[in-house]
């Protein structure tokens, strides 16, 4: 008998409780989904206008409209942080609530589904064989022993290997399949908790910021979300450049940055991110998010002979001068072409003693100009940006991710295994010898009872083997 | 032949299935049944051909990804999920009268689609940079087998309730729907094989996330609507295996729940755009 336990500790043991928190969490969830959140996507200072609008539209619905009545609803909604909800104290309390529940609830629950996959089942009482909902009684010709062994053997061909023992009165066969899927609901239990031990790692040792690196700059620092307070790499990124490509009608078909790692004036990595495909070093991730454009070019000038270079930053139609080759250039025009945004440029190139020439530029692509004095130069044009990187370090990332994976085996086993078991019991009574077969499932029983079937049919194909009436 | 043009006879064909299933339940004619079985899983190839169709002609247009990246294409997904998991069903189940409950649902889906009701464009759209992703893939195809699986599991729903309500539950035209406790017993595994598949919905989701954005989890509408869906569906779990509820509660949580899975779907699009602008179409 178990002793009776304390009510505090039933009451967070209770599935009760589950139910009442699985729904409070799905319709407090709401509430965040409707009350716009502070958070990145809607601009800090139009919140509060959204916030007063927004609760002013539902009283007026309600036929409830004054000032006074907007102000109580605001006060309470402060007070319960409905613009920040998923931070707030009592939503996480939930969660918090969730977790207790379940670390009790198992608890109170395990050592039992232990000892059922642990068990001795050949201890199990002929009583409860017989009273089983799936039995079946079997006669056989044969002596017990002799039937023992071929049934022993018969079961073994069918997938179904058993263990024997005697009791005084007979033999006792038992054979089960997956005794350790009872524990599939628990391992989706712990799942939760892992993957809430991920969020906490993450909520306190990580951190989350940005950064827009210009082009062939550097930085060893970048930002925190919302305070904006700088953060310390510890090494240094340096943005070699960055492109954007087009589809046809214009819509950007992929941002990427060429971005080098340097750790103690060391050049450590060098690796070309875009959406989708970070650069992660030492803890830290580097996430294509933005760009921003400068409306200046970058342009990029090669003597082919001498092989010298050298990268000019200009805007649009500011003349430039290389002095050491006595360039003098401008970008003069941006041609449309058939893909929206995507410019050609227009560059006049002289020598300060006239001579001037035009070149027409695709898009950050070389072209050749032949000057009149035989020096032949590579030109190459694009337009300057500066890459917008989202820069994240959460340690807890691989504790949510071995939580997810956790879940999904656990709900795989919970869903589609059990725990099944079958007994034989073969007793010889007045010279005749008597089988009794009996089996369960802990879930799917009328999955089990064709299966169970299906065993019974294999066993009595054996010729000295007949169902008794 | 085209995609849409292929898609647009699948619209029929659905609609089709759905009335024969329909009028053999009707009728009680097992023969009609058969019919509707017939026209499900040719409409349900026809629509195959088309979505792979679509995703040669996705390439043909220099843009070349599979159909499952905007609201047109998640519909007909959507009511090419439904189609293929009530084929499956019904050859496990053995019994036709689910069809006039569930197939009207493949059918809906692509009136939606189709239709011009929610003024959604049809068009094989280019993809955003951050739409570009393997996982973006996994996660819808995985949420819609879920959302198939919960739709199919709202008609049982549906057709438990009506069993139940009607005078006489064996005879006449119930007797020919499943006996109650069957019918229970399907809506369960049926929710069951949907929360696995949420699960891993929300998962690749995150994953998703992750690998754009660098955070897993920004409880934008979309993500919490998600989440409120997979928390009324483990309840649900919790409130049958562990306290017994069953049969019609059950019957009208499953409708519950995929009244949930619409909103998730369209209703966080459509109504809390205004709000959102992550949520805008
Ligand atoms: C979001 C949270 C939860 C999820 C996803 C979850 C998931 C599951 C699943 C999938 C099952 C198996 C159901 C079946 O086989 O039909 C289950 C069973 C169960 N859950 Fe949960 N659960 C959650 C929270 C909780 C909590 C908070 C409790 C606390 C009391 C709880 C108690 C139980 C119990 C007692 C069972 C039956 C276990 C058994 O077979 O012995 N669950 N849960």
């Amino acid at each position: 008998m178990k002793k009776k336990k304390n009510s505090i500790w039933m009451f967070f043991a209770s599935v009760k409780l589950a139910l009442f928190v699985l729904f409070i969490l799905a319709a407090a969830s709401i509430i965040g989904t409707i009350v716009p959140q502070i958070g990145t996507f809607v601009p800090q200072d139009s919140i509060l206008e959204h916030y007063k609008q927004f609760y002013g539209a539902i009283l007026n619905g309600l036929g409830l409209h004054s000032a006074q009545a907007t102000t109580v609803i605001t006060k309470i909604s402060d007070l319960l942080s409905f613009d920040d909800m998923y931070s707030s104290w009592w939503f996480n309390g939930l969660l918090g609530l969730l977790s207790i529940n379940l670390i009790v609830c198992s608890i109170e629950r395990l050592p039992d589904v232990w000892r059922l996959v642990v068990m001795d089942n050949h201890q199990t009482k002929i009583s409860r064989l017989q009273s089983m909902r799936n039995t079946l009684e079997l006669t056989s010709s044969d002596p017990a022993p002799q039937t023992t062994a071929a049934l022993q053997q018969r079961l073994a061909a069918i997938g179904w290997p058993a263990s024997q023992s005697s009791r005084d009165d007979g033999h006792l066969l038992f054979s089960q399949k997956t005794p350790w899927s009872r524990l599939g609901v628990y391992v989706v239990h712990l799942s939760i908790l892992v993957i809430f031990a991920g969020a906490a790692v993450g909520f306190f040792y990580g951190q989350k910021g940005g950064i827009n690196l210009p082009e062939t700059l550097s930085s060893d620092k970048v930002y925190q979300y919302g305070s904006g307070d700088e953060i310390d790499l510890g090494f240094t990124i340096k943005c070699n450049w960055f492109t954007m490509t087009r589809y046809p009608n214009g819509a950007p078909k992929e941002y990427q940055s060429e971005l080098v790692i340097i750790d103690n004036d060391k050049e450590v990595l060098t690796k070309v991110i875009e959406v989708n495909h970070p650069l992660s070093y030492k803890g830290w991730t580097f996430y294509q998010s933005s760009y921003e454009s400068h409306k200046k070019y970058i342009i990029s000038v090669a003597n082919q002979t001498t092989d010298v270079q050298e990268l000019f930053l200009a805007p649009i139609r500011e003349p430039v001068r290389w002095q050491d080759e006595k360039l003098l250039f401008a970008i003069t025009d941006l041609i449309p072409t058939t893909t929206p945004m995507i410019y050609q440029y227009k560059l006049m190139v002289a020598d300060g003693k006239g001579g001037q020439q035009l070149l027409i530029l695709d898009d950050n692509k070389q072209g050749t100009l032949i000057r009149p004095d035989g020096n032949a130069y590579d030109f190459q044009v694009k337009e300057f940006f500066s890459t917008g990187l989202q820069v994240a370090k959460d340690p807890g990332v691989w504790i949510v991710y071995i939580g997810c994976g956790l879940m999904l085996a656990g709900l795989g086993v919970a869903f589609f295994m059990s725990h099944r078991r079958l007994w034989l019991f073969i007793s010889e009574k007045e010279g005749k010898t008597t089988i009794l077969i009996a089996g369960t499932a802990n879930k799917n029983k009328p999955g089990f009872e064709q299966e169970f079937a299906k065993i019974n049919e294999a066993l009595t194909q054996a010729q000295s083997i007949e169902v008794q009436k | 032949m085209n995609s849409a043009t292929l898609l647009t006879y699948s619209t029929f064909g659905y609609l089709f299935a759905s009335f024969i299933y329909v009028a053999a339940f009707l009728f009680k004619s097992n023969k009609a049944g058969l019919g509707g079985t017939f026209f499900t899983a040719l409409t349900f190839i026809g629509q195959t051909v088309a979505l792979g169709l679509r995703w040669q002609e996705s390439y043909q247009l220099g843009i070349g990804h599979a159909p499952l990246t905007n609201m047109y294409e998640s519909l007909v997904f959507f009511s090419w999920c439904i189609a293929g998991f009530y084929l499956f069903l019904e050859y496990k189940v053995k019994n036709r009268t689910i069809g006039a409950f569930a197939l009207p649902f493949a059918f809906g889906a692509m009136v939606f689609a189709e239709s011009g009701w929610l003024k959604i464009s049809q068009e094989i759209p280019v993809l955003i940079p951050a739409l570009q992703s393997n996982w973006l893939i996994a996660h819808v195809m995985t949420c819609f087998v879920g959302y198939a699986a919960f739709a199919v599991a709202c008609g049982i729903g549906v057709m438990y309730l009506i069993k139940d309500f009607s005078r006489q539950k064996d005879k006449g035209l119930m007797g020919t729907l499943p006996p109650l406790r069957t019918l229970d017993d399907i809506n369960h595994k049926t929710m069951i094989f949907g929360f696995l598949w949420l699960t891993a919905g929300i998962i690749t989701g995150a994953i998703w996330a992750n690998s754009a954005w660098g955070t897993y989890w920004s409880w934008d509408p979309k993500e919490t609507w998600s989440l409120i869906t997979w928390f009324f569906y483990a309840a649900i779990l919790h409130a049958r295996f562990t306290r017994g509820w069953q049969g019609a509660v059950v019957a009208w949580l499953a409708i519950g729940g995929f009244l949930c899975v619409v909103f998730t779907y369209y209703g966080v699009n459509f109504l809390l755009s205004g709000l959102h602008s992550y949520g805008s179409v």
